[in-house]
């Protein structure tokens, strides 16, 4: 791979040229992805499918339908969005405009991840794009196949300077953190998260780390559990469990593990009949590495449903296992994978506890009848986001923040969020020269006539609705000449 | 009950304050601070403790930089209690869930955004606002429901003692603690994990900040510091911007974050604005500010050896004058420097202000655009259209027309920097939201399951058709994945 640094470069050279600033080449660039995205999505699918096995509907629901919203959105709201905010005054600013500049940021950078190759690598660059950055892309190297098409792709439809698509692995991605960004986006794992951000504290780089955990799933006894299983059975297994808002293990009461169980195989033989390996819907394991991975945290463990691996084609067989112990490797790793560890609880305190003894998760997940237990559970908890009687489905808002907390991340995006995210908001006052009475009172040399004064000003807020508008103008000048008689 | 230590830092037992950070941490997880009623209490606590040790406070700080009265009444108790009362005011308002648009799909659900507190906060201040830099980032803290642990600056040593001794015994002990000490201190407390680090101080301390808050997966606020450069257009009054330059630069003695740093204008300006300064420093200060009681010093003997050294540059062309013993800097002007100049290679944070003359605006604009990004930049003119070219043709942390400094008044606005001038922002209610996790919220019920049939395996021609014309609803009801 060639060296970042004179890529990197241009990029930031293509950024002060200033033409990715204004709303129209915004849209342009959004429009055209638009296009690369309905014009290629057999090839996305293609990609999809060398890389994970992913069946084309997968690929479309999950990779496509996602980046076509965002980018409808994007279009739709980008001319409100980059408007001056005008923001509530005080008396001593009453006659100035005072607003928030929304501006970039400058050259970003998106660093992806291979299990969502494509809609992680997109959903960003369209945020940045639409904040009016510079972008450089790097695509996870594990996807080979989508990294590939990515990068040949983007320059086919987008600036090419303003939006490079870098490729490599651990050791080019290493050198192209030790250039100067003005923010990184990072997909991945909590342990390169750190590294990733210890690269941006020595250039004062903001960060976004989209990070993962061990999402909990709690199955209360009170709750229709076919409907609770189904839903979980979907999230889980979804991507052959390589998602990272998958609920990782279900907690639950002894009394129904077993029904959970023969929920949970009812459903997927409904979702993929008698032979999963036949079922066009069903994922593989991304590399040889994480199958191995994944195969040794079923070690020790007590299969109820599943088990069966073929390395060659990196299969696994979605899996459940019951009265699994804390303690157990399987639980003291993202698993990442389609197995099911079912831990029991004797009570949703105990469950509770559970949860706050570990790391803050990516998503909680819990299903139950009872409104008011689910309250308490958000509130004794803490997680990226949270949704209730069923998986996944908070990913799906795009007004909703997306994004982790303590071990599972630092900021968030989706929507206006990733606007704001890859946004400076830069406090603007633009006073007049004239006007120079009212200042008077700040100056030296002091009193305490001025003091007294002084508070007044800076104190006071008004309720534009109280007074209205013209009535406070009125007042503002009324003070400025007062004050004016008074000091001159 | 024992407090269970917080993964990932078993090893460092030996560290002084485990103890306090884990205590910190139970109280924490008692869930004591999110209560709305602990919060207000804790608020409110913070304003009688400005109303009752206001003059404490304008001692000490009289004793550690002699800040003028006014200064340290303005900076350090009424805007600070501007903070307190706003946060008090709004509190319930920010504490809601905020509701968002659903999509076709969800839209019997409750979607929300919920606001909760990040655990255990770590504030660090500096020395040149030492009540203030602590206490608004507490405001913040407190108001989201957090535990706090302060640290502020040894430097401002009267101050320190004062919130070492004073502080503590206003807010709840179990959940509000304040360290003293210096770098080696600083050090050992930031190996503990904290929930979030709020640091302000300089762009090198900062990436220190930043690296010990990776090995934590910390979430930060940096406000740091920069060359605040003003650019002054050829006016032709320049008296009301000599008068804001030098009420700018001279607060405080000029140890500021959001100070003008240095001036850009033409020659012919730059000669016009010589005698309107002198005039605004007399009328503000005296024949000799050194007799004012309305001027500052300099914090320490380091500070002001530092600021000395770059009297050299450029040709002093008002004031200059200091004293060793005072750590008094005569408000001072430099002309004629240049940008290789000492006084041009570091924030000044003192009471001197270089002049750098450039033929035109464009080439203002040049000057600023090849330095590192300031906390603020300032434009003095009175053609709109120019100060909105500055606008759009710079960056900076925030930017402000025809005055310096005013910008940090309004709750309203967001108060941080970009690049090395700082991350994040708060202030008002921005501050509230920087010491929140914004939690995602979706709560579905468990009927209508028909519904989702569509998005379930088998996957077959019919259910694409069927998800593309269910994601072809436009704004109001844009589904992404179903």
């Amino acid at each position: 791979m060639a060296p970042p640094a004179p890529i990197v470069e241009r990029a930031r050279a293509a950024f002060r040229s200033g033409r990715s600033r204004p709303l129209a080449f915004r849209l342009r660039q959004l429009r055209a992805l638009e296009r690369m995205v309905t014009e290629k999505e057999t090839e996305i699918a293609a990609a999809l499918h060398a890389d994970l096995h992913k069946s084309e509907c997968n690929a479309y629901s999950f990779e496509i339908m996602g980046v076509l919203g965002e980018i409808a959105l994007m279009v739709d709201m980008l001319p409100t969005w980059v408007a001056p905010q005008p923001v509530s005054k005080n008396i001593m600013t009453l006659t100035d405009e005072v607003y928030i500049h929304r501006e970039p940021l400058g050259v970003v950078l998106v660093i992806g991840a291979w299990n969502y190759p494509f809609v992680l690598i997109m959903q960003p660059l369209i945020g940045a794009i639409a904040a009016g950055n510079a972008v450089v892309i790097k695509p996870s190297e594990i996807s080979e196949n989508t990294a590939k098409l990515v990068a040949e792709l983007i320059p086919q439809y987008i600036d090419k300077d303003l939006y490079p698509v870098i490729n490599g692995g651990v050791t080019e991605t290493t050198e192209l953190l030790k250039e100067r960004f003005d923010h990184i986006f990072y997909t991945g794992s909590s342990q390169v998260g750190k590294i990733v951000m210890e690269a941006a504290a020595k250039h004062l780089t903001p960060v976004t780390l989209e990070l993962g955990g061990k999402s909990p799933c709690y199955i209360d006894k009170d709750c229709n559990i076919e409907i609770a299983c189904r839903r979980v059975t979907w999230g889980k297994y979804m991507n052959c469990g390589q998602t990272c808002i998958a609920p990782d293990y279900i907690l639950c009461d002894q009394s129904i593990q077993n029904k959970v169980v023969e929920n949970i195989k009812k459903t997927l033989k409904e979702f993929h009949g008698e032979d999963i390996k036949k079922s066009p819907d069903y994922e593989r394991i991304v590399s040889k590495h994480h199958f191995k991975r994944l195969v040794t945290l079923l070690e020790g463990q007590k299969i109820a449903y599943g088990g069966e691996t073929d390395e060659a084609t990196c299969f696994i067989a979605p899996t459940i296992l019951t009265d699994v112990s804390p303690e157990s490797r399987i639980m003291k790793e993202e698993i990442f994978g389609p197995l099911l560890p079912i831990v029991t609880i004797k009570s949703a305190d105990e469950a509770i506890q559970f949860i706050n003894q570990r790391e803050k998760p990516l998503a909680l997940y819990l299903f139950s009848y009872d409104k008011k237990l689910i309250k308490r559970m958000i509130s004794e908890t803490s997680s990226g986001g949270v949704t209730a009687n069923d998986v996944i489905m908070h990913y799906t808002l795009p007004d909703l923040p997306f994004g982790g907390v303590g071990n599972s991340g630092m900021g968030n995006y989706h929507g206006k969020h990733s606007f704001e995210t890859f946004s400076h908001r830069r406090s603007c006052l633009i006073k007049s020269l004239a006007m120079e009475s009212v200042n008077k009172i700040r100056y030296p040399p002091n009193t305490q006539r001025k003091l007294d004064w002084a508070k007044f000003f800076f104190l006071k807020r008004f309720n534009k609705g109280r007074l209205g508008l013209i009535a406070l103008a009125l007042l503002g000048a009324i003070l400025a000449v007062v004050i004016k008689v008074a000091y001159s | 009950k024992q407090p269970r230590l917080v993964p990932g830092t078993e090893g460092i037992s030996m560290n002084p304050y485990v103890g306090l950070v884990s205590s910190l941490r139970a109280a924490w997880l008692s869930g004591k601070t999110r209560a709305a009623e602990h919060r207000v209490s804790q608020l409110e606590a913070l304003g009688r403790f400005l109303d009752d040790k206001k003059q404490p406070i304008l001692d000490a700080m009289a004793s550690d930089m002699r800040k003028p009265p006014l200064e340290a009444e303005l900076s350090e108790i009424i805007l600070v209690k501007n903070q307190v009362n706003y946060a008090l005011n709004n509190l319930s308002s920010w504490m809601k869930d905020e509701g968002v648009d659903k999509n076709l799909v969800t839209q019997l659900d409750t979607a929300f955004i919920r606001k909760e507190p990040y655990g255990v906060v770590l504030i660090i201040a500096p020395w040149n606002y030492p009540l203030h830099l602590i206490l608004v980032p507490l405001v913040g803290a407190i108001a989201a429901g957090n535990c706090v642990i302060i640290k502020p600056s040894e430097i401002s040593s009267r101050t320190e003692k004062l919130l070492a001794e004073t502080l503590p015994s206003y807010l709840d002990k179990d959940c509000f603690a304040v360290v003293t000490g210096g770098p080696a201190e600083t050090t050992q407390l930031l190996e503990n994990k904290f929930d979030y680090i709020f640091f302000t101080g300089s762009p090198q301390v900062g990436k220190i900040m930043m690296a010990a808050a990776a090995k934590h997966l910390t979430p930060l606020t940096l406000e740091l510091g920069g060359k605040n450069p003003c650019y002054v257009a050829d006016e032709s009054n320049l008296q009301n911007v000599a008068n804001r330059l030098v009420w700018g630069r001279c607060f405080n003695a000029g140890q500021t974050c959001i100070a003008p740093d240095y001036v850009l204008c033409s020659a012919e300006t730059q000669e016009k604005l010589l005698p309107a300064l002198r005039s605004a420093i007399t009328q503000f200060f005296g024949p000799d500010p050194r007799e004012s009681p309305d001027f500052a010093r300099i914090i320490s003997d380091k500070q002001f050896q530092r600021i000395r050294a770059l009297l050299g540059s450029g040709r002093v062309a008002i004031g200059g004058q200091t004293d060793e013993k005072e750590r008094y800097i005569a408000p001072t002007v430099l002309a004629d420097v240049q940008p290789s100049e000492p006084a041009m290679q570091e924030e000044i944070f003192g009471p001197v202000l270089p002049i750098v003359t450039v033929p035109n605006v464009d080439e203002a604009i040049a000057l600023i655009n090849s330095r590192e990004r300031p906390l603020a930049v300032y434009v003095f003119a009175s053609d709109s259209k120019l100060v909105h070219r500055v606008l759009e043709q710079t960056s900076s942390g925030g930017f402000g027309a025809n005055d310096s400094m005013m910008q940090m008044m309004l709750l309203s606005l967001p108060f941080g920097g970009i690049g090395s001038s700082g991350l994040g922002s708060y202030h008002g209610k921005f501050s509230f939201d920087t010491f929140s996790h914004h939690r995602a919220c979706l709560l579905r019920s468990m009927g209508l399951e028909p519904m989702n049939a569509l998005r379930y395996p088998p996957y077959s021609e019919r259910k694409m058709g069927l998800l593309t014309s269910a994601s072809e609803i436009k704004r109001k009801g844009t589904c992404t994945l179903l």
